[in-house]
């Protein structure tokens, strides 16, 4: 007692906290030091071992690396090599201390070898725990070439009596397949053995180890769930697996739902396990079946409505989470759980609290929406911004399914608009109004007044540009564009430099747009020319000298109209790369000169739960650095430099198998008349170096393409890849197709690997690959057009064509969706690519540009005639008939 | 989906948010910094939630934690966004558990810092590389503290300290009932 009333003394009290605070600051780590540690370390070579004092060191170096502090490679190899030290003693203690610390040191290839026979030894301890642990060391640190004189222990140990050696060596197993395939692949035979073991997490391990075995193999993986299904797996945790690997051959093999359904009733029965896990595995494997039934859901929805009022979080979150993902597509089937989910808005748990509202505006009915608003606005005062935003996203999703409901969802949008709120959150609100505006007709005149009200009183410029712009778009077209004028020259009166410029522009659009406004106009953009800011002048001069008529009640030039107002058709960040990549030289800068393509949105981005295009920026834009690498690339060739603009890149296609000798992909780039192949090739193999290395191309089976030009690659070292290019010349604007058979030829030598040099002599070899097609969809670039209805109407019925084909027998829908998007290359438009499950026809949008920049849209229309036969009615617009009419013999022949 | 279930990390923090002892098994977070920075991030969204009698859950960047505290220690397990959450949560009690076990109850900093071997111990015993190796709390206790899962290990190779031990943890166990 009396060393903690001393502690207490010296160290005064810096932390307040629930608990005892005599004790807060202690810590036996307290001014603990790297130096001073690894000082200590030296106990490690004495000749007679503490084996207690030992530990404690160890402990402490832990401390260190656990708390993140680095080893420079000296400090590191020099511990390691004391540890190893350690193995002369015989104290178990001890022993699993150098254990743990080898695995955190991970040493170096040339360190391991020291190491090696030790742990080899204790791999054939007599002591389990020895056998147990050596096994995961020498795993962690080893590399193939150990694996080998390891090997035959190993399998032993999977086949091992003691449960923990088994499953030491399994998970082990589990960690190599990733770096030795062909070596754990030989296991099967001990693999398929530790599956029938009695020890629940032998069988689990072994298991997982066995599937990922055989992943590549369905027939196998079918084979292997169909016996265990039968029951003979005890763990819970085997059983996920197993509900896992069932689902997946479900998804696989494309069974019908009908008649004989072992695997289903696989899952179903797993609803009535034991172990909660289980059943929630299984339950959220079957909602997430393709094209499941109501009839198949209920079981899984009724097991997880009574995890709804479970006393545990985990469980009422799991629950809520799943019947919300459920909710997207079967709204109807989670209706049975409102009573619940209505109950959890009070729940202390705020995801689980959210989860159940946006469950709720989901299942939700016409009648129920005023109700529900009621309760959402007084959850919504003591949630975060995050989960705000959240409520807010399933509000406009709810407000767009009954559009008649839009007064009270606006009423509720533009109440918490005016409350506190961060960015995000407000930027969520106003996106949501917009989108509201935009797809509702007769919520856009209040919409608009709500946001003129946001703008006099809103702290983020962004926003206000944003909204300025969009007024600029809107206000000219409704009923009274005078009323927003106050608004606006508010803006101009009241904000920053930025707000400022961007209300000039509004109000000059007013006027460019309202012939009747415009002398009202020109009296406030004369104001403006005495604005202490240039950017807000210049734009106020731009827009008098313009907009002509010098202030009477005239129309303005379409011209001017376009050069002011007109979208840019080439996407910022193209623009951006292009801007910075000019050098400032007598030829001016070429707009033309941007490329257009839009690149398609990284994975990342999809995954993000909920997220929907904004609705007021255009379709995001990604990063185009790709095709900027592309073009900056061909564009340093002189061959291939009067070839003009690239139109498009497509992906990289693969010519060769995974983990040949040499790796090659090929990216097809199109040019108005010209199309060059760049093949990636890479030499994967350490004792050859490639030289003078080509692609020989037969292009016997695509007549109108020509060879004009070939690049060879000097030469190809190990691991360094390289490019060489072939070109062919096409008749321009014409969009051939055809196929070419590709050779690989290259002169090889051999390296020795010591030195890394050269023979001098070398041999010419042939590799062939994989056959490369060049087909319609090469010809179009995605490009995604932000309101699909607006852009269908201003391209106009003029060279509109419109045909119906039977596509044949199909598996679903999807099916022939997704073929008919990639016959077509083009961008699927507001998320149309997606079929709910069940349904009997659908509507699909495409939009793309045609070689020759022609501007094309598709509207599909799929039905499902008798017996799975799909008929598609196929509407296209474009710019020119002539790219009409080849859409159509596009998918005529394809 | 096909996959088997992973563990990112298993964090034990005390109630400042500082590490006590931390376990990542994943590449998500390459750096100390990065780790710093989601601890930073896990505990500033959980604090203030009461995770003392059942384990709490949340997600955040398409991360779901699992998580639950006993007076000063604050302990967090974290897994991808589709993964079984009952699964974590039953690697979070079995670690809870097992620490429990392993420091006789007095689950609180001080006393997890002075046997942060067994700690360390523990977590390498729970999970390795991501992969579940043993989720019931009185067999990690067991394995840890006996130092030996073979009792029918030869005598010369069982230590004082070893009995010891093996005597604590019965002592333990005798206790918690």
């Amino acid at each position: 007692m009396i060393s903690v009333v001393v502690s207490e003394m010296a160290q005064p009290l810096v932390k307040k906290d629930d608990d005892r605070d005599d004790e807060m600051d202690y810590s036996p780590f307290m001014g603990i030091e790297k130096g001073a540690v690894l000082q200590e370390a030296r106990v490690f070579n004495d000749p007679q071992l503490d084996a207690r004092r030992c530990s404690q060191v160890i402990t402490k170096l832990l401390y260190l690396l656990n708390q993140g502090e680095a080893f420079t490679k000296v400090e590191a190899t020099e511990v390691f090599f004391s540890v190893t030290k350690l193995f002369q003693s015989k104290d178990i203690g001890l022993r699993r201390m150098v254990y743990l610390i080898i695995k955190e040191l991970s040493p170096s290839a040339d360190e391991v070898i020291i190491v090696t026979s030790s742990l080899m030894k204790d791999m054939n301890s007599r002591t389990d725990m020895y056998r147990a642990n050596a096994i995961r060391v020498l795993c962690r640190i080893t590399d193939g070439t150990l694996l080998t004189q390891i090997e035959r222990y190993l399998k032993q140990a999977i086949v091992d009596k003691n449960p923990v050696v088994a499953s030491a060596a399994l998970v082990s197993g589990i960690h190599l397949l990733q770096t030795n395939p062909e070596i754990v692949k030989r296991w099967s035979n001990e693999v398929q053995e530790a599956v029938q073991s009695r020890a629940a997490l032998v069988q689990f391990h072994a298991l997982a180890l066995l599937h990922q075995i055989r992943q590549n193999d369905r027939l196998a993986v079918s084979k292997l769930v169909t016996s265990l299904t039968k029951g003979s797996v005890r763990s819970p945790l085997a059983q996920c697996l197993l509900i896992r690997y069932t689902s997946q051959v479900i998804r696989e093999s494309g069974i019908s739902q009908t008649g004989d359904r072992p695997f289903y009733d696989y899952l179903e029965s797993c609803l009535r396990h034991k172990a909660e896990m289980v059943i929630f595995e299984a339950a959220r494997a079957i909602t997430e079946l393709n094209g499941v039934t109501t009839r198949e859901l209920t079981p899984a929805i009724t097991v997880l409505q009574l995890f709804l009022s479970s006393s545990k979080p985990v469980l009422r979150f799991a629950a809520v989470r799943t019947l919300n993902k459920v909710a997207m597509t079967h709204p109807m089937a989670v209706t049975n759980c409102n009573i619940d989910m209505e109950s959890l808005i009070s729940d202390q748990n705020r995801s689980i609290a959210t989860l159940a509202i946006t469950t709720l505006l989901k299942t939700g009915n016409e009648s129920s929406i005023d109700r529900l608003m009621k309760q959402i606005t007084n959850f919504m005062s003591d949630i975060a911004d995050e989960f705000k935003i959240v409520v807010v996203e399933a509000i406009r999703s709810l407000c767009l399914k009954f559009p008649l409901k839009y007064r009270s969802l606006m009423n509720f949008l533009s109440n918490i608009l005016r409350e506190e709120g961060g960015f995000e959150y407000k930027k969520a609100i106003v996106d949501s109004i917009v989108i509201l505006i935009r797809d509702i007709p007769d919520a856009k005149e209040g919409g608009l007044l709500h946001l003129c009200e946001f703008i006099e009183d809103c702290e983020f410029t962004y926003l206000s540009t944003q909204i300025l712009h969009f007024l600029g778009n809107e206000g000219p077209k409704t009923s009274d564009p005078s009323k927003y004028i106050r608004y606006i020259y508010n803006r101009v009166i009241l904000e920053n430099a930025t707000v400022r410029a961007s209300a000039v522009s509004t109000l000059a659009k007013f006027g460019a747009l309202v012939d009747s406004l415009k002398p009202r106009i020109f009296v406030l953009l004369k104001r403006c020319l005495f604005d202490s800011d240039d950017e807000v002048r210049d734009r106020a001069t731009l827009y008098l000298n313009t907009l002509g008529g010098d202030g009477a009640v005239v129309e303005t030039d379409e011209e001017v109209k376009e050069f002011l107002f007109g979208s840019l058709d080439v996407p910022l960040t193209n623009l951006e790369t292009s801007l910075k990549n000019y050098e400032p030289s007598e030829e001016p800068f070429d707009i033309y000169s941007v490329p257009k393509e839009v690149k398609s949105q990284p994975l990342a981005e999809k995954k993000a739960p909920g997220k929907k295009p904004t609705g007021l920026s255009a379709p995001p834009v990604a990063p185009t650095s790709t095709v900027d690498a592309y073009e900056r690339l061909l564009s340093s060739i002189p061959e291939f430099a009067t070839y003009g603009k690239l139109f498009k890149s497509s992906a990289p296609v693969e010519l060769t198998e995974a983990e040949t000798e040499y790796a090659v992909n090929v990216v097809k780039h199109i040019f108005d008349s010209h199309i060059v192949f760049q093949y990636n090739c890479a030499n994967t193999i350490p004792e050859q170096l490639l030289e003078n290395v080509s692609v020989i191309v037969d292009a016997s089976e695509a007549e109108e393409f020509s060879e004009v030009a070939s690049k060879p690659l000097k030469s190809l070292p190990y691991d360094t890849p390289g490019q060489t290019f072939v070109a062919f010349e096409r008749p321009e604007g014409v969009p051939a197709v055809g196929k070419f058979s590709n050779t690989l030829r290259f002169i090889v030598k051999e390296v020795d690997p010591s030195t890394g040099e050269a023979e001098d002599d070398g041999v010419e070899d042939e590799y062939q690959l994989e056959d490369l097609e060049v087909v319609s969809a090469d010809y179009m670039l995605k490009v995604g057009v932000s309101n699909f209805r607006n852009a269908w109407e201003s391209l106009g019925a003029d060279c509109e064509k419109i045909d119906e084909y039977g596509l044949g027998p199909m598996e679903g829908l999807t099916e022939a969706v997704n073929a008919v998007i990639s016959l077509l290359g083009m961008q699927p438009c507001e998320g149309t690519e997606v079929v709910p499950s069940n349904s009997r026809s659908h509507t699909c949008l495409l939009s793309g540009l045609y070689i020759g920049n022609v501007k094309v849209l598709v509207r599909l229309s799929f039905g499902v005639g008798g017996p799975k036969e799909v008929a598609m009615k196929l509407a296209v617009r474009s710019e020119d008939i002539s790219v009409s009419d080849a859409i159509h013999e596009i998918v005529a022949s394809g | 989906m096909e996959t088997c279930p992973a563990i990112k990390n298993i964090l034990l923090l005390d109630s400042e948010g500082k590490r006590v002892a931390v376990n990542y098994y994943s590449d998500d977070w390459p750096t100390n910094a990065a780790k710093e920075a989601f601890e930073k991030a896990v505990f500033a969204k959980t604090q203030k939630t009461n995770a003392r009698a059942e384990a709490e859950i949340t997600m955040f960047d398409n991360y779901i934690v699992v998580y639950k505290f006993a007076q000063d220690l604050h302990f967090f397990v974290t897994g991808s966004d589709n993964e079984n959450e009952i699964i974590l949560a039953s690697v979070l009690q079995g670690f809870f558990d097992a620490v429990g076990i392993l420091l006789r109850g007095n689950v609180e900093k001080k006393e997890s810092l002075e046997n942060l071997d067994l700690i360390l111990l523990c977590l390498d015993e729970i999970v390795d590389g991501g992969i579940v190796l043993e989720t019931d709390a009185n067999v990690i206790a067991g394995k840890v503290a006996s130092n030996s899962v073979d009792s029918g290990a030869p005598l010369s190779e069982q230590t004082i300290s070893q009995a010891l031990a093996t005597a604590r943890e019965h002592l333990a166990r005798s206790l918690l009932k």
